[in-house]
């Protein structure tokens, strides 16, 4: 590097030098193929926002999907959690091929999400929000619910430890009680990733979980991320801006520009690869 | 001093008396406003259709009984026997909850991410339709319905405080309170209703987590139906199950003016507020000009709110960014 790095690029790096450390300790496992998409494109009238993207993710692996502005990644990510139905393509998860399916099926199946633009419960406070994530878990009938009583307050309180187990995980046990619409924009990220992590999801979407964030509360989203795919085993697809994160975390790095995918690979094969440079930087037509 | 008058007294337990009648209204509109954002023009005409139905299973009519007679030749008005009133209640709450399943699939279902206002002119349609199909299923004529609540003034208040007061309001009093301590409890310590409030604050979230939104329409739908169905059966006993039952939905209005649109205890105070008000300003106010304020009283105070505070007494304060 030929420019010094200012003070907040050097604190930045020591962090996530420090997180890699930490975690580089014990290498994780990376399993099989868990979720594969093939071939998928999606329409919306005459537009194209995603042309004929095929990758997959591995279980147990930080998946990132990078690209500029616009270039289908968010619409990636409502596809794969059923928000959007694409006119072509298909999805293998565990091994089966998806049908069509309504985004509450898809939760069942163990996939959770946030959001870019923050869908919390304001409302509600941390802990019921949190709790809502829990609702795939509870089966107990309406009978029971609505008398309150025997299988279904056991379930609850089954359901509840769980739930304070998060919340300690996440360090937001000062607001529990708090409706999450007066905290601030950081803590609301990580209740919302709270409520993602209580479904126990086979797979984690994460659309932006830094996105607006200032460098210390970057730095904590980083680690409990981080925490979250080592100590759980989860498996993580995420979106984020940040090249620094991105490429200190993630296991492997997907590319999107103008809805078609032009990089895939571990973040040194990505960094060198000359379509993703020019898609950043820009390249001049002459 | 009007404090220690008693006939001050009476007014004011009958207004509030009269207020909750309202709020059983009211709440109808709520419950469904919160939990799909979508204002219920047809709750007055459910509250009639439920205390048709439940009229026609008391006294054994035969629905469609025209029709029928019309397509077969047929003369059969009645079965002849009627059934018990709480087998009759149940059942009346069986067509509620088809009816909501039948709302959500004709109308709400395809009407999916429409504006606020398209599915409010839906929901015009669907109180001329219910109403239609009410005078259909059941005839026009007014009914009285009787489910052995207790009628008259009670005794033992004006033996005691020289207050008049009707039984029929007490009793609609108790079940008011009783209905919205289960609503409380269930939309705060259950699954679903958590659910039901997941889904009122964020439909998109809702769906991420693994809530259904049909489904739960379904129950909101069906809630709904059950305070129509015990606000069909309070004003149907009090005042005879007839067709300008539907207008009530009119007084509910300013009520929810007054309590806001998303809250549930502000259904109940408004509804206690605008009933007071409007019998102690005919007391007061009427008189001197000439009477009759209570057909407008109710409305004069919504439209103030409006100007003063457009969310109401306990409605989320409306902040947009720009």
């Amino acid at each position: 590097m030929s420019l010094p790095p200012t003070a907040e690029a050097a604190e930045n790096d020591d962090a996530y030098a420090a997180a890699e450390e930490e975690h580089g300790l014990n290498p994780r496992q990376v399993g099989p193929v868990i979720m594969d998409i093939r071939n998928i494109t999606l329409r919306f009238g005459g537009v194209v926002a995603i042309k004929d993207i095929s990758f997959d993710v591995r279980e147990g692996e930080i998946r990132a999907i990078i690209g500029p502005n616009g270039a289908g990644k968010s619409s990636m990510l409502n596809v794969i959690n059923g928000f959007y139905h694409p006119q072509e393509g298909e999805i293998w998860f565990r091994g089966k091929k998806r049908g069509a399916m309504k985004p509450h099926e898809i939760a069942k199946q163990g996939i959770a999400r946030t959001f870019q633009n923050i869908a919390l419960f304001k409302g509600m406070t941390t802990l019921d929000n949190i709790m809502t994530g829990r609702l795939t878990k509870m089966h107990k009938n309406m009978f029971w619910q609505a008398l309150w009583s025997g299988p279904a307050e056991a379930e609850e309180i089954e359901h509840r430890e769980r739930v304070e187990k998060i919340i300690d995980f996440l360090e937001i046990q000062h607001i529990r009680k708090t409706p999450v619409g007066r905290l601030p924009y950081g803590l609301q990220k990580r209740v919302e990733l709270g409520r993602a992590l209580a479904a126990e999801p086979q797979l984690l979407l994460l659309d932006e979980p830094m996105a607006g964030m200032n460098v210390e509360e970057k730095e904590d989203m980083c680690r409990f991320i981080l925490d979250v795919n080592e100590e759980f085993g989860t498996t993580i697809a995420l979106i984020e801006h940040d090249m620094g994160v991105v490429m200190d975390i993630a296991d492997r790095v997907v590319v999107l520009d103008y809805g078609r995918k032009i990089g895939d690979g571990t973040p040194d094969e990505v960094r060198k690869n000359q379509d993703v440079i020019d898609a950043y930087l820009g390249v001049a037509h002459d | 001093m009007f404090l220690t008058d008693p006939f001050f007294w009476e007014i004011v337990v009958s207004g509030l008396l009269a207020g909750v009648m309202y709020s059983l209204v009211a709440l109808g509109f709520v419950l469904i406003f919160k939990a799909s954002g979508i204002f219920n023009f047809a709750q007055g005409v459910f509250a009639l259709f439920a205390a048709l139905t439940l009229v026609g299973f008391q006294t054994g009519q035969v629905p469609f009984a025209h029709v029928l007679s019309w397509l077969t030749g047929t003369e059969i008005h009645n079965w002849g026997a009627g059934l018990p009133t709480l087998v009759a209640i149940l059942f009346s709450l069986g067509v509620m909850i088809l009816l909501a399943w039948v709302v959500v699939r004709v109308v709400l279902r395809p009407l999916v991410n429409q504006e606020g206002i398209i599915l409010f002119m839906a929901t015009i349609g669907l109180a001329f339709v219910l109403e239609g199909l009410g005078d259909l299923m059941w005839g026009a004529n007014v009914k009285t319905l009787d489910v052995g609540l207790p009628q008259g003034p009670s005794d033992t208040i004006i033996d005691a405080t020289g207050m008049f007061v009707e039984k029929i309001e007490i009793s609609a009093a108790v079940v008011a309170v009783i209905l919205v301590v289960a609503l409380m409890m269930f939309s705060q310590y259950t699954k679903m209703g958590r659910a039901l409030r997941a889904v009122a604050d964020d439909h998109q979230a809702a769906l991420s987590v693994g809530i259904s939104l049909e489904t739960i329409w379904w129950i909101v739908w069906s809630i709904a139906g059950l305070v129509a169905l015990v606000a069909g059966i309070m004003w149907g006993a009090k005042s005879g199950v007839q067709f300008s039952l539907s207008l009530i939905a009119l007084k509910a209005l300013p009520v929810l003016m007054l309590g806001g649109f998303t809250s549930i205890p502000g259904a109940i105070v408004g509804g206690l507020i605008i009933g007071v008000g409007e019998k102690i300003f005919e007391l007061y106010v009427g008189p001197f000009i000439g009477g009759a304020t209570e057909n407008w009283f109710a409305y004069m105070l919504a439209l103030m709110f409006l100007l003063f505070r457009p969310q109401g007494l306990f409605g989320e304060k409306i902040i947009e960014r720009v």
